[in-house]
């Protein structure tokens, strides 16, 4: 392409009248009214939204009450957000006693230290590992108290988020390595391990999770040798912890199948061995393929821990509808469940936002 | 690559295959198999498709069992004893059709994967291991990328730099570049006979045979599971005696 005669006169191109593609004006017309059809959507949901949002912010923000000593003078055509600030630490930490609160306060604090801190890829293995492990033994020193000075606090008490997020993400800490196992062990070469896994995931999915709760309830302590007692909260903990690992582990289960069978036999031929080969080859790429519905399930989880309002403990919606069994305050659970759905929907959509980050730095490789 | 033949003086017996027999099911994909291959031996292993070329080198690092017969590799004999198991594939590298690199591990933690966990080497002396053979098979450059970001001709290379990491004794070749656009077949060939002058001790099934004639010291043919024919590449191309090695030789150096 060296020799090129420039000097010959090339014909000079011909503009081509260029549509308007910058400005807001061009962005409606490109995405909004593109089309006949198009347009009537665009139309039709304005008009939506024109119906729906002002009397939203009127009652939300407008006529709310922000103020008020009690249910009476709060009454008005808006939201009463006293209700909110008036029972916030009841909600928040339920019957834990009051004159104690900074203790389930820094409870929630670590844990939004520790879930934050997850996200620093710099951090990642022992030592992300040690400050989860400092961090969930403050957790449950702040909780039960009885030395440092701090007065015990009976499990029962433990109210509130910080109920919601020890069942959660404690629930996941264990549940996490017990799906991997089920996994492995259900594509096991050995019958028995495999017929055991087989075998305990297909009857924990088949029951609903109320079921297992209601069974380590309940039924647990009639098989439980007399005098012998285990903690209620401990029992919900350890429903949790089973029902979620047999659901992960069948997501666990999907993305090892998607690992070819070559990268075994590479594994196999440098002489890595089982763990070796599953730990640093099989794993890695299994997770990192399944980190969509991973998230998926441990959005579920979070959200599941509700349910042990059924077998009597005060998770943050337990707390929340004990709050509103006030006689002072009637009449105002609307508010109360738009704050503690404002509360989950923080968490979630955190944990969807860390996802997509994760989802974003395994695929560094893949790309050309 | 050239034409003259490396020079060898074999050494003692390092694999030796004794009446191996193997079914897929019940096609009987490996019949009476005996083959002995020595020290610096560089053996070519050639044969119409379904002839059990493959099956026959996957035993020797048992990626694939035998079901009879024997197989001793470094003067262990494979059996279902994983320790031993786990020692031959320390000792054996391979080279796969389809490369087989970890696409999640960078070139470079490719290499030394292995070497720090299973021979234990500390990471700067399994880095500066990998970096040296990166330099030998021609991409010290590519270190820091990922796989998936290489040509098919690089990433095979980079799968033979990731066996030659382990120090093996003896390197197995499957199709090397049967998976390769033609453009690339010859990078990947020259750091095989570069090897192959080392002395290393090869067993390659490929259908590349100007490499056979360069390298090999022996051929053999299979052919339905069984080995038909072999012996010293002059006399396996010139004078093939079964009518299946002249069929198979006429088909694949027809043009």
């Amino acid at each position: 392409m060296a020799d090129v005669d420039v000097t010959q006169e090339l014909p000079l191109p011909i503009e081509r009248p260029q549509p308007v593609t910058s400005g807001p004006l061009a962005w409606l017309r490109a995405n909004l009214f593109n089309s006949i059809p198009n347009t009537i959507l665009t139309l039709a949901a304005l008009y939506l939204l024109a119906v729906a949002i002002p009397p939203v912010i009127r009652w939300a923000f407008v006529d709310a009450i922000w103020n008020a000593d009690s249910g009476r003078a709060c009454r008005g055509a808006g939201a009463c957000w006293a209700f909110i600030g008036d029972k916030l630490r009841f909600i928040l930490f339920g019957r834990f006693p009051y004159e104690e609160d900074w203790r389930p306060l820094f409870v929630v604090v670590i844990f939004v230290a520790l879930i934050v801190a997850s996200c620093d890829r710099r951090l990642w293995g022992r030592r992300l590992a040690a400050l989860w492990l400092a961090g969930l033994v403050a957790v449950g020193v702040l909780m039960r108290g009885g030395i440092l000075g701090m007065s015990y606090v009976e499990p029962e008490l433990w109210n509130g988020l910080p109920l919601t997020l020890i069942l959660s993400v404690v629930g996941m800490i264990f549940a996490f390595p017990l799906a991997i196992l089920l996994a492995l062990g259900r594509r096991s070469q050995l019958p028995a391990v495999r017929a055991i896994c087989v075998g305990y995931i297909e009857l924990v999915r088949g029951v609903p999770l109320i079921t297992v709760l209601f069974m380590a309830s309940v039924m647990l302590p009639l098989f439980l040798p007399t005098g012998m007692t285990v903690d209620k909260l401990l029992r919900a903990q350890a429903a949790f912890i089973l029902f979620a690992a047999a659901y992960l582990a069948e997501i666990v289960r999907g993305g090892l199948q998607a690992i070819p069978r070559g990268q075994y036999e590479a594994a196999d031929s440098l002489g890595l061995g089982y763990w070796r080969r599953t730990r640093l080859i099989v794993l890695p790429q299994a997770l990192a393929l399944v980190i969509p519905p991973l998230v998926n399930n441990f959005i579920g989880a979070f959200k599941n821990t509700s349910l042990v309002l059924i077998i009597g403990l005060f998770d943050l919606l337990g707390a929340t509808n004990a709050a509103l069994t006030d006689a002072n305050w009637r009449g105002y659970s609307v508010e109360a469940y738009v704050f503690v759905a404002a509360i989950y929907f923080s968490f979630c959509f955190f944990m969807s936002r860390y996802s997509q980050m994760l989802e974003r730095e395994f695929n560094k490789g893949k790309q050309r | 690559m050239t034409d003259t033949a490396i020079e060898t003086q074999p050494g003692e017996p390092i694999i030796e295959l004794r009446h191996v027999d193997k079914w897929f099911g019940d096609f009987h994909v490996l019949r009476d198999i005996n083959l002995e291959v020595r020290k610096g031996e560089r053996v070519v292993v050639c044969g119409p498709s379904g002839s059990g070329k493959s099956t026959m080198i996957r035993c020797i690092n048992r990626l694939e069992e035998h079901q009879q017969g024997q197989i001793i590799v470094a003067g262990i004999e494979l059996t279902a004893d994983v320790k031993k198991i786990e020692t031959i594939r320390r000792e054996v590298g391979m080279v796969f059709q389809q490369f087989n690199l970890f696409p999640h591990l960078t070139v470079l933690e490719n290499l030394t994967l292995a070497p720090i966990w299973v021979r234990k080497l500390p990471r700067r002396e399994a880095e500066e291991t990998a970096r040296l053979y990166l330099e030998r098979v021609r991409i010290p450059e590519q270190a820091d990328k990922y796989p998936g970001q290489l040509s098919g001709g690089q990433q095979q290379r980079v799968a033979i730099a990731r066996s030659l990491c382990m120090k093996p004794e003896i390197m197995l070749f499957d199709e090397p570049t049967s998976a390769l656009d033609p453009e690339m077949i010859k990078e990947v060939l020259d750091v095989m006979v570069e090897l192959a002058r080392e002395g290393m001790t090869m067993v390659c099934v490929t259908h590349e045979m100007g490499f056979a004639r360069t390298v090999a010291d022996t051929m053999v043919f299979m052919d339905r599971g069984e080995i038909v024919e072999r012996g010293p590449p002059q006399d396996f191309f010139a004078n093939p005696r079964s009518d299946r090695t002249k069929l198979f030789l006429s088909q694949i150096l027809a043009h």
